[in-house]
């Protein structure tokens, strides 16, 4: 028999969520595919094994990786300490990580290329070159990617109570363990989410990168900026080639993201 | 002032303002840096219409980069006029949409250009890198600063600029492209459009060159810096005409022609070209080449179609996938 939830017309929902994906989703991304297969396989996959656009990859996806991970890291941090800790002005820092939410990726790229140019206020400060290479790539993306681990990993840690860390220690569990078996755990599922969507985000930005990157083809070029070079052609089928690519290697990741996760939230005894 | 009063005025000023939502309007679709010319020509214009016809009407603008517009316009922005940088990018609207006959850019003068434009060398105060014609660029040490031509009109003038006088100084295609391909070894950095590179070279303090149309020089000279940056003229330049076409099916369908093919008129007219000339376009009337005699240094021009042979080619062989411009950034290269 089925379980009967709280919320009453599962039919019309269901029926809802689909069209609603439909709507939002599935036909934009089936014109994507429309567009592209204007192309025929043999242009098709010339234009997506370009070497200029095999170069753009590495990049786009690389640089996204590194941030996502940078990201990872600080962004638990981050979000540690704002629930851990009384501090003065922790309300200011805390509105203060939504902020590249917020701010238009392009005026967060002008901003950082400012700071990070080699007579900028970070970039003389620097004996190595930040703006218009690979690192700038990684700089602009790690920015706009902050919100997501520190806003997914918050609500979890703030659910973990401090009493269970006192309970593990009292059951002898050294600081090393109590994270490792204790927090990290919990905290695990909530980190990939954020990892995953810091990353995503970071494979589609154009905004922001186009200014600090320098754009040189085959070094420092996105390929989202590949995309918008067939556009000026009018290669409107080229360019949804190239999309397709995107699309389907951001897919294949997050799908590896996202069976880790259903993996370690299985571990912990989870659902 | 009461409440009572207060609603009064309020209602009065509801009334006065009514009739506006009837008045005709037009869209102008247009690049980045004709921006300050078109605000204050729009409002002669709306002037002029009124003094003439006895009806007010509205002159909306658009900007942006001149590829993304003209595309704008392909996907269905119902412009009702457009004033771009390239006739290759007009050329592309009537080839795709049928809004407008293949032959529009002989309905009007010079090739449907009101005002030319060209390109020159922008260079530090003092010019300490002693440069003054386009084979200085490829001096050691030299970083020149230009845009991406495969995402901005104006890079592509640039370039067409420096192969035709590589061309012209070194005698063959063959080696106009080793020019060519040296010259993009000494620019560090692409950006996607004119008004980044621009901000590269004046605000971040990158580059000893800029290469930039003619009136974003100015721009630069008069509005960012008077003091810090000096043009130069190089030897030989391209003459870039800038055209403008009536939309014609969009302009059908809003009613609005005779508005719109007299305000392309208008640019011809002396106030528009005296406006063009103020906002540092080259006029095309003799009376005011002669007025703005002093403010553009005479240079030797070639056309996209002599040296070129029109847009359609010259993007193909060194814009298009796989073109020159490609070959340059291919490695080993």
């Amino acid at each position: 028999m089925r379980q009967r939830s709280v919320i009453p017309g599962f039919g019309l929902s269901l029926g809802y969520t689909a069209f609603y994906a439909g709507l939002v989703v599935f036909i934009p991304l089936a014109a994507l595919f429309i567009e592209a297969s204007n192309l025929g396989w043999g242009e098709l996959w010339q234009t997506i094994s370009a070497p200029q656009a095999v170069a753009s990859y590495r990049l786009s996806f690389g640089a996204s990786l590194v941030a996502a991970s940078l990201n990872l890291i600080f962004g638990l941090l981050v979000a540690w300490v704002l629930v851990r800790y009384p501090f003065p002005g922790k309300k200011f820092i805390d509105a203060l990580v939504d902020l590249p939410f917020a701010l238009p990726t392009a005026v967060a790229g002008i901003a950082l290329t400012a700071l990070y140019t080699p007579n900028g206020w970070v970039g003389h400060l620097l004996n190595f070159k930040v703006a218009y290479t690979p690192l700038g790539v990684v700089v602009a993306l790690t920015f706009i990617g902050l919100p997501f681990v520190v806003r997914t990993v918050q609500p979890v840690l703030a659910e973990l109570e401090a009493e269970i860390e006192e309970a593990a220690a009292s059951l002898g569990a050294n600081r090393w363990q109590t994270f490792r078996r204790v927090l990290f755990p919990a905290l695990l599922p909530a980190m990939l989410t954020g990892f995953a969507l810091a990353f995503a985000r970071a494979v589609g930005e154009y905004g922001s990168v186009v200014f600090i990157s320098g754009n040189m083809p085959f070094r420092t070029e996105i390929t989202p900026l590949l995309i918008i070079t067939k556009l000026e052609q009018y290669n409107y089928a080229g360019a949804a080639a190239l999309g397709v690519a995107m699309l389907l290697v951001s897919f294949a990741l997050l799908l590896i993201i996202n069976s880790l996760q259903h993996w370690s939230a299985k571990k912990t005894g989870g659902k | 002032m009461s409440f009572r009063s207060l609603l009064a005025v309020f209602g009065l000023a509801t009334l006065l303002s009514a009739p506006a939502f009837a008045d005709r309007e037009i869209l102008n679709v247009s690049y980045d840096p004709t921006r300050e010319l078109y605000k204050e020509f729009n409002a002669a214009f709306i002037k002029k219409w009124q003094k003439e016809h006895g009806e007010t009407i509205t002159v909306r603008q658009s900007h942006g980069g001149a590829g993304k517009q003209t595309r704008a316009i392909i996907d269905g922005l119902e412009g009702d006029v457009a004033t771009l940088a390239l006739a290759y990018d007009i050329d592309s609207i009537s080839e795709k949409t049928g809004i407008i006959p293949k032959n529009w850019q002989s309905r009007l003068p010079n090739n449907s250009a009101p005002y030319t434009s060209t390109i020159v060398l922008l260079v530090r105060k003092g010019n300490p890198k002693g440069i003054h014609d386009w084979d200085d660029l490829i001096k050691p040490g030299v970083e020149v600063i230009t845009p991406n031509p495969k995402t901005s009109g104006g890079a592509r003038w640039n370039y067409l600029a420096a192969w035709a006088y590589a061309k012209k100084k070194y005698g063959s295609d063959e080696k106009a492209r080793d020019f060519i391909t040296k010259l993009y070894r000494h620019v560090p950095v692409l950006d996607s459009g004119a008004r980044g590179s621009t901000n590269t070279f004046v605000k971040r303090g990158i580059g000893d060159v800029l290469l930039a149309w003619e009136n974003e020089a100015f721009l630069a000279i008069n509005e960012l810096g008077k003091d810090q940056f000096e043009i130069v003229v190089p030897s030989i330049s391209i003459l870039a005409e800038p055209p403008v076409t009536v939309l014609d099916k969009n302009a059908k369908k809003h009613g609005t022609l005779d508005i719109a093919q007299a305000y392309l008129e208008f640019l011809y007219s002396p106030t528009g070209q005296d406006l063009a000339g103020k906002h540092y376009y080259r006029p095309t009337d003799p009376k005011f080449v002669k007025k703005y005699a002093n403010q553009f240094p005479k240079v030797n021009l070639v056309t996209v179609d002599n040296a070129f042979g029109g847009w359609q080619k010259a993007q193909k062989t060194h814009f298009n996938d796989g073109g020159v411009f490609d070959h340059i950034y291919q490695p080993g290269n």
